[in-house]
């Protein structure tokens, strides 16, 4: 038995501990929000925060994971009240939706990283997230929304 | 099912025997058969007690209204804007209904492939025309095709949901004017509530017992575009606030008591079987319950679906080798050789005299290449099913829901109708869903674990392994040009037949040439005098099937990159030759639109390039600007405008988002993408190999919807297909090079 925090609830699950965080949350623990989409860092869709920094769980060994926190999308603190959430409705964001949570969760983290992103910020930490239906441009214009929101506080 | 098939294969046919009979044909107009649509009511046998439906898309229960959406969402936003078409008559809001996509049913026939399935140009507004489109209509409803595609969605239902909403809203009136003793006439609806004339509101639930009881009222007019409340006007998707929250389930995030997952390794040599395989090493690994053998391949089912993944990878296999050529310089060379009399697909037009037109003036040849790409969307092919004495159920996004039944049912044997299907929330398909590896794979892995749901997820690789390409194609065009005007464009091009193929894989193979490899070849809406489009059809290659635009993605890459060397040898402006030969004024409008919001002055030096390209591809036109930089870095694309007539704008914000992201769609697999065969399997099997599009990469797009065409258009696909030579054009704009073969990333660096 592996144990895991995630959205600070425990968890015991008893897989081999290679296995990948992604997996362990979707067929183990039926979190879903987390994608599968390519399996080795090339998409994105699966990111999540481990102690805070965006992580992509398809590379996470869950025996890797002993005492560490592990947040998704629905375990953020506000909720749909969250800037970059809500950035995401109000400039419609999604197509098919598929990569948007994992979109989300690296532009959460690029916040933090650059509260005042520019455009080649967004390049270099957004360009990791595949979105094959081209959501890209409102991809920009929600984080910077979000930007100039989160600043206001 | 049988029927089915043999009635639309009819439906399938280019052209109408019957119309060359001269068989005179009555319009298509009234309200009635659009609603009933001729084809009986699927909803009507699973209503509970109380219950009302009045037509295919609009159930009511004492509980709720739900309201059914027939074409599946694939990324486009149909699972919002099907509903409030509806909603739009019906006075209901969002929040105040489910919705729930249809099961398969000739009912939901789709109206919107008829203007597309004949051979008439889309700008061809004839009586002839007209008639041909309303007989194919009539033959769509006959063959009960039941298909998400061809950027029919909106075209197909705009009519028909809006009427379903008016049906089911007069009839709650009637039913509530029977209860109240008031007369219909002073009765009106509002926000879900029938209300009275001295205010009292009853809700439509309220009223389904009764509504149920009496005949739907089937004599309504729908609302001027003026008293719209949501269409046409920005209005939020239903599924943007489910999709930020993560909360809406796709196919894949479904889970079912007592399930199983499963994991396959199929033959990379498509449609090839397997000959053997060794699971030694597979048996002994964690969370492997069975090893199971397909007719192509091998599966693993285990306790999670990555513990299948790993154990699935473990199988050796030994492969049935392909059909098509093992190496990719191998497809080129058969392709290179299709130019021939007994490859001929179709003469699709001729104007004047062409082989005089190439004898007057400078001759100009030119030759163009594109190869396959593959569709994967980001949601891997998966889906689950379960197989009992009784039959199949299966759980899987497809776009086809009638072919779903067929195919799982003919790889088990049995009848289509012992298929229940459950259509699913889908993370992109760009063609991918209308295929069926998955579908019959699980079917066969389901069929060997009766009573166990198995729920079946590809990994990444076998998905790109499994992905039936794009079509691959070559152009060989000639043109001629004289004291400054084009005299003549002789355009052929040789190719795979992505719709042929695909309607084969269907069960309803068509002898009739691939009329989509002419999409973006003979609709050329500019005054050439001679003028001829020519098809040719490769034999002996690798499958194919539609893509994202399908033909036009290929053909109106050649076609307008070599009417831009025409302008260019007759020494006119790319744009403004455009837009002066354009024999269309709705067309023509389009291209001025377009001059004005990029503000087109003509080259722009400095290293920057504006390329121009215009093609009408599923009868909606669609024309672009592209401005490149070129920097030490290469080619940096800037911005894209982009102007688009669809007739009516239905719903603003996600048709912006629709055409900004067809255009990353053309760009990107321009750019970057293709796949290539050796030993029989493609080599690209993840996105480092096949990246597309990133958001570095990826430009401003400006967008301009137009309302000028007559007809409701769609939007899915059109934007696609002049990305590839807008881009192409500016290049050479910018640097006087002139790349003709996809994708661009051989010939010069991007940044």
């Amino acid at each position: 038995m592996i144990e895991l925090t995630v959205n600070g609830i425990k968890h015991q699950v008893d897989v081999i501990p290679e296995m990948p965080l992604l997996w362990v949350l979707r067929d183990e623990l039926g979190i879903t929000s987390p994608k599968y989409g390519c399996g080795v860092a090339q998409c994105g869709a699966c990111t999540v925060q481990i102690d805070g920094a965006a992580v992509r769980s398809c590379q996470a060994h869950i025996g890797d994971l002993a005492g560490k926190s592990v947040v998704t999308i629905e375990g953020l603190e506000n909720g749909a009240q969250h800037p970059v959430l809500q950035a995401w409705i109000e400039h419609q964001v999604p197509q098919c939706g598929y990569c948007q949570t994992g979109q989300i969760m690296q532009a959460i983290s690029l916040l933090e990283l650059h509260p005042k992103p520019t455009d080649q910020d967004i390049n270099e930490v957004m360009s990791g997230n595949l979105c094959r239906c081209g959501t890209y441009p409102r991809i920009r214009t929600a984080i910077h929304a979000a930007a100039a929101k989160m600043a206001e506080k | 099912m049988g029927d089915i098939h043999s009635i639309s294969r009819r439906a399938f046919v280019f052209g109408s025997a019957a119309l060359a009979g001269g068989i005179a044909f009555g319009s298509y107009s009234s309200a009635e058969p659009a609603v009933t649509s001729g084809n009986g009511n699927p909803l009507a046998a699973g209503l509970g007690p109380n219950s009302v439906s009045f037509n295919p898309w609009v159930e009511i229960s004492p509980e709720k209204i739900t309201l059914i959406a027939q074409h599946v969402d694939i990324g486009q936003g149909v699972g919002s804007v099907q509903p409030i078409m509806i909603a739009e008559e019906m006075d209901l809001d969002p929040g105040q209904f489910e919705i729930r996509f249809a099961g398969p049913s000739p009912a939901y026939f789709n109206s919107g492939f008829a203007d597309d399935f004949v051979p008439f140009l889309a700008a061809d507004q004839s009586p002839a025309a007209e008639a041909a489109r309303a007989a194919e209509l009539e033959s769509l409803r006959k063959s009960g095709l039941q298909q998400t595609g061809g950027s029919s969605a909106v075209p197909d239902t705009y009519k028909k949901l809006r009427i379903a909403g008016a049906v089911a809203r007069e009839t709650l009136k009637v039913a509530a004017a029977k209860r109240s003793g008031v007369p219909v006439a002073d009765i009106r609806t509002q926000s879900g509530h029938v209300i009275l004339p001295d205010g009292t509101k009853i809700p439509y639930v309220e009223l389904s017992a009764e509504a149920a009881k009496i005949p739907p009222v089937l004599d309504v007019k729908l609302r001027d575009p003026s008293k719209w409340r949501m269409l046409g006007k920005p209005m939020t998707r239903l599924d943007v606030r489910s999709k930020v929250m993560g909360e809406l389930k796709f196919g894949i995030d479904l889970k079912m008591d007592g399930m199983m997952y499963a994991s396959v390794k199929l033959n990379p040599n498509k449609g090839q079987p397997l000959k053997s395989y060794d699971a030694s090493k597979a048996r002994s690994m964690p969370g492997v319950k069975r090893i199971l053998e397909v007719k192509n391949g091998v599966a693993v089912i285990a306790t999670n679906s990555w513990y299948a993944m790993k154990a699935v990878e473990a199988i050796d296999c030994e492969w049935a080798p392909s059909t098509y050529p093992a190496e990719q310089a191998d497809h080129w060379k058969i392709l290179e050789a299709s130019f021939k009399p007994e490859f001929l697909g179709k003469e699709w037009r001729k104007i004047g005299d062409v082989d005089a037109g190439l004898k007057s003036g400078r001759l100009i040849e030119a030759e163009y290449r594109a190869p396959y790409v593959a569709h994967q969307p980001l949601e891997p092919l998966n889906g689950i099913g379960i197989v009992s004495e009784a039959g199949m159920e299966i759980w899987v996004g497809h776009q086809s829901p009638q072919f779903v039944q067929s195919i799982a049912a003919a790889a088990i044997d049995l009848k289509p109708e012992q298929v229940t299907f459950h259509n699913q929330w889908t993370g992109g398909s760009f063609g991918h869903r209308l295929e069926y590896e998955n579908v019959r794979v699980l079917a066969e892995i389901a069929n060997q674990m009766r009573g166990t749901p198995i729920k079946l997820v590809f990994s990444r690789e076998e998905d790109f392994l499994q992905d039936i390409p794009r079509q691959i194609a070559i152009a060989r065009h000639k043109g001629s040009v004289d004291k400054g005007k084009i005299v003549a464009a002789d355009l052929q091009l040789a190719s795979t037949a992505p719709l042929k193929e695909l309607l084969e894989r269907s069960g309803i193979p068509s002898k009739e040439p691939d009329a989509q490899l002419a999409s973006g070849l003979w609709n050329v809406y500019y005054d050439i005098p001679n003028f001829r489009a020519t098809t040719y059809e490769a034999k002996g290659l690798s499958p194919c099937t539609t893509w994202r635009s399908v033909g036009a993605s290929t053909a109106g890459f050649f076609t307008e990159s070599f009417i831009d060397e025409l302008i260019h040898a007759a020494g006119l402006d790319p744009l403004k030759a455009r837009i002066e030969m354009c024999a269309v004024p709705t067309y023509r409008k389009l291209l001025e639109t377009l001059a004005e919001i990029s503000d087109w002055k003509g080259p722009l030096g400095n290293g920057k390039g504006r390329g121009v390209a215009f093609v009408e591809a599923f009868g909606t036109p669609t024309a672009e600007v592209v401005e490149v930089t070129m920097t030490d870095k290469g080619v940096r694309i800037d911005k894209v405008w982009v102007a688009v007539d669809v007739g009516k704008v239905v719903d603003p914000i996600n048709f912006e988002n629709q055409v900004q992201g067809g255009v990353v769609w053309g760009l990107g697999h321009a750019i970057n993408c293709e796949l290539t065969y050796a030993k029989g399997a493609v080599q690209q099997t993840n996105y480092n190999h096949h990246e597309a599009m990133r958001i570095y990469q990826c430009p401003v797009i400006e967008v301009r919807g137009l309302e000028n065409d007559p007809k409701v258009r769609g939007v899915g696909e059109p934007p696609v297909p002049p990305a590839a030579p807008a881009l192409a054009n500016a290049i050479f704009a910018a640097t006087g090079m002139r790349i003709r073969e996809m994708p661009f990333n051989k010939f010069i660096d991007f940044v």
